[in-house]
């Protein structure tokens, strides 16, 4: 029996495509806690089950435990293991904690900055401890990768803009208007981008949506699932004075919106500007529009240039993520390693039959 | 303990601080970081007690508010602007303003310190013991301190203007206020200083009505221009015909021609003696 050590060994996009992570998939966490329970030295557990990965997450005083639960995984999943130890990622002591504060900060995610995997790391964490697998050292290293992600977020342009179009006019709208709560939103036309946009505007806090659309039922259909209003969309252009920001995502083969119509607008609220988001191809809106006063007009292309300008910004924020972390993972092992050499640390029940009492030994 | 140093070197000091604020927020845009507003705020809020006390020893020396000089018009310009900014500025929850701020202060006060002639000459007792005309005078330079924080937040109206138009979000112009609330703070403090100058311009003209020998044509047409420009902007944007971009360029070129008429009534004061003082200047 070797000193414990922390370990991760799992699965993720980096490695494994689309059709390789839908096999991956964990049906039940529980009853693979219950697989695992029976691995000869494992004394901490947490498992990190995303679209783009399954991590497990372990403390173990034994070299091969994460083989075992590797094998075990495998066994569940009914997938080849040899296949898996392909695919696999594998590190063990510090290399595994910066791996964790990578993955919380969103460095490793395929959308590099992306905040979804903060909030899943945070829900693997509160089911390890839930189910008393999480002990001293686990919670240490999560708690930790909590503050260091919170840190590069902040400190770092790893998160700043948008990286999808839907997001992006979101964005542009708040450059605008600043609070979008007072914000009206038309969304004309029903597709699916349109309605994409205006779900984005929604979470944002835009609350006077309206939905204008050739076919009324299917407008109707979306106004309901936004809670938003219907217009007909036959003179809708009468009733343009009464919104900030206009998104179009018609099928029409020419211009719906005239520069014209915009102009004519623009006379009833002159001193309050227009958005006008044009996401059809072919365009909806007179490119002519964007050179009236107050009006700003943004097409799909516009939107995908700064959407890609953004992601370029993130990537190039990488490198220095990357030097914070590592340099926040040291400081974190440092604690963790002597603690971990002493080897005192209580047994925690990966099947949670034992709950709490991995984590009343005193913390690292 | 404040005699330690001359009412100049306080100013310097005070200017020190503020070229500091200017330092730390270019420092932060070169590098592509937002430019941190407590630092900025701290910056500013040293120098702004500095001058404080800088322009408080000139008080005390000449028995009044300090405006005897071009230099100390021009100091109490900055002092207003960033009392302002310092009362007001921190609700706009934008540390790009308190750079501007910083920028400010630091171009208005090394200005007025860099050249010794405009305080050659410190006249004392100017408001002749009146404290109406004192108010007058105070009001009227603290309303161009209030022009001075709108042709900012202008400069500001016209840089995200641009960055909206040309489609340039990125990198220094996302710490940018959205245009909305840029549009909404200029009319408030154009509406401020619109207020405060027609205020110091009716104190001015019950001293004046009541000795009209006393007033000097050119100053007195100077300010009154200063005042009709601000209230037509005022009313024009109520009226929807000054919008946007054009509204902006107005707080600007008001800013400017309030500082140009700053000459003529420093110059209304003493005339000689500041042309003598000029001639002497090296």
């Amino acid at each position: 029996m070797s000193a414990p050590t922390l370990f991760v060994v799992g699965a993720t996009h980096h490695n494994a495509p689309l059709e390789v992570r839908e096999r991956l998939v964990l049906e039940s966490e529980a009853a693979i806690r219950g697989d695992l329970a029976s691995v000869p030295g494992l004394r901490e557990l947490a498992v990190l089950s995303t679209c783009n990965r399954v991590e497990f997450y372990g403390v173990a005083s034994d070299a091969s435990a994460a083989d075992l639960v590797q094998a075990a995984f495998c066994a569940r999943q009914k997938f080849d293991p040899a296949e898996f130890q392909r695919i696999r990622i594998s590190l063990t002591g510090r290399d595994a904690a910066l791996h964790l504060f990578e993955v919380a900060s969103g460095l490793d995610s395929q959308l590099v900055g992306e905040n979804e995997i903060f909030g899943q790391v945070k829900e693997a964490y509160a089911a390890a401890a839930a189910s008393g697998t999480a002990g001293a050292v686990l919670n240490r290293v999560f708690q930790k990768a909590f503050q260091a992600a919170k840190h590069v977020r902040t400190h770092t342009g790893i998160a700043s803009g948008r990286v999808s179009v839907a997001n992006v006019a979101v964005d542009l709208a708040a450059n605008i208007f600043g609070s979008l709560a007072g914000a009206r939103v038309l969304v004309l036309g029903t597709g699916e981008i349109g309605e994409a946009t205006a779900r984005a505007f929604r979470s944002r806090g835009a609350a006077d949506l309206a939905v204008a659309g050739r076919r009324p039922e299917r407008a109707a259909e979306i106004a309901a699932g936004l809670g938003a209003a219907t217009l007909p969309f036959d003179g809708f252009d009468s009733r343009l004075a009464d919104f900030d920001v206009v998104v179009c995502s018609t099928a029409a083969p020419a211009a719906v919106l005239s520069a014209a119509a915009i102009g004519r607008a623009m006379r009833r609220r002159p001193a309050r500007p227009l958005l006008v988001i044009d996401l059809a191809l072919p365009r909806d809106v007179e490119p002519s529009a964007a050179d009236l006063q107050n009006v700003f007009l943004y097409n799909l292309d516009d939107l995908a240039l700064i959407a890609e300008a953004n992601r370029a910004a993130r990537e190039g924020e990488i490198e220095r993520c990357r030097a914070m972390l590592a340099h926040r993972a040291d400081g974190v092992w440092s604690h963790v390693q002597p603690y971990l050499a002493s080897g005192a640390i209580p047994q925690a029940d990966p099947a949670g039959r034992s709950p709490g009492a991995a984590g009343q030994a005193a913390a690292p | 303990m404040l005699s330690v140093l001359s009412d100049r070197q306080w100013l310097w000091c005070a200017a020190g601080f503020y070229s500091a604020g200017l330092l730390l927020g270019t420092v932060s845009l070169i590098r592509g970081q937002r430019t941190s507003g407590v630092s900025i705020f701290c910056a500013i809020l040293a120098g702004y007690v500095l001058q404080f006390i800088g322009l408080g020893i000139r008080g005390h020396a000449t028995g009044g508010c300090p405006l005897g000089n071009r230099f100390e018009i021009f100091q109490f310009t900055a002092w207003s602007a960033i009392t302002l900014y310092l009362v007001v500025g921190v609700t706009f929850r934008s540390s790009v303003l308190g750079y501007f701020t910083s920028c400010l202060g630091a171009a208005l006060t090394l200005l007025s310190l860099s050249i010794p002639a405009w305080d050659a000459v410190r006249r004392t007792h100017i408001f002749g013991g009146n404290p109406w005309i004192e108010l007058h005078a105070a009001l009227a330079i603290f309303s161009y301190g209030v022009f001075g924080l709108l042709a900012l937040t202008s400069g500001l109206f016209l840089l995200r203007h641009f960055s909206l138009k040309s489609k340039h979000l990125g990198g220094w112009f996302s710490f940018l206020p959205s245009i909305l609330d840029l549009d909404h703070i200029e009319v408030r403090l154009l509406g401020t200083g619109v207020a405060l100058l027609t205020l110091a311009l009716a104190f001015g003209s019950v001293y004046w009505s009541r000795d009209t020998a006393t007033v000097n044509h050119s100053k007195l047409a100077a300010t009154v221009a200063v005042w009709a420009a601000a209230a037509a902007a005022l009313g024009l944007r109520a009226m929807g015909r000054l919008l946007a971009r054009r509204f902006a360029w107005a707080c600007l070129a008001l800013f400017a021609a309030a500082l140009l008429s700053l000459k003529a009534v420093d110059d209304s004061r003493h005339p000689g003696a500041a042309q003598a003082a000029e001639r002497a200047a090296p």
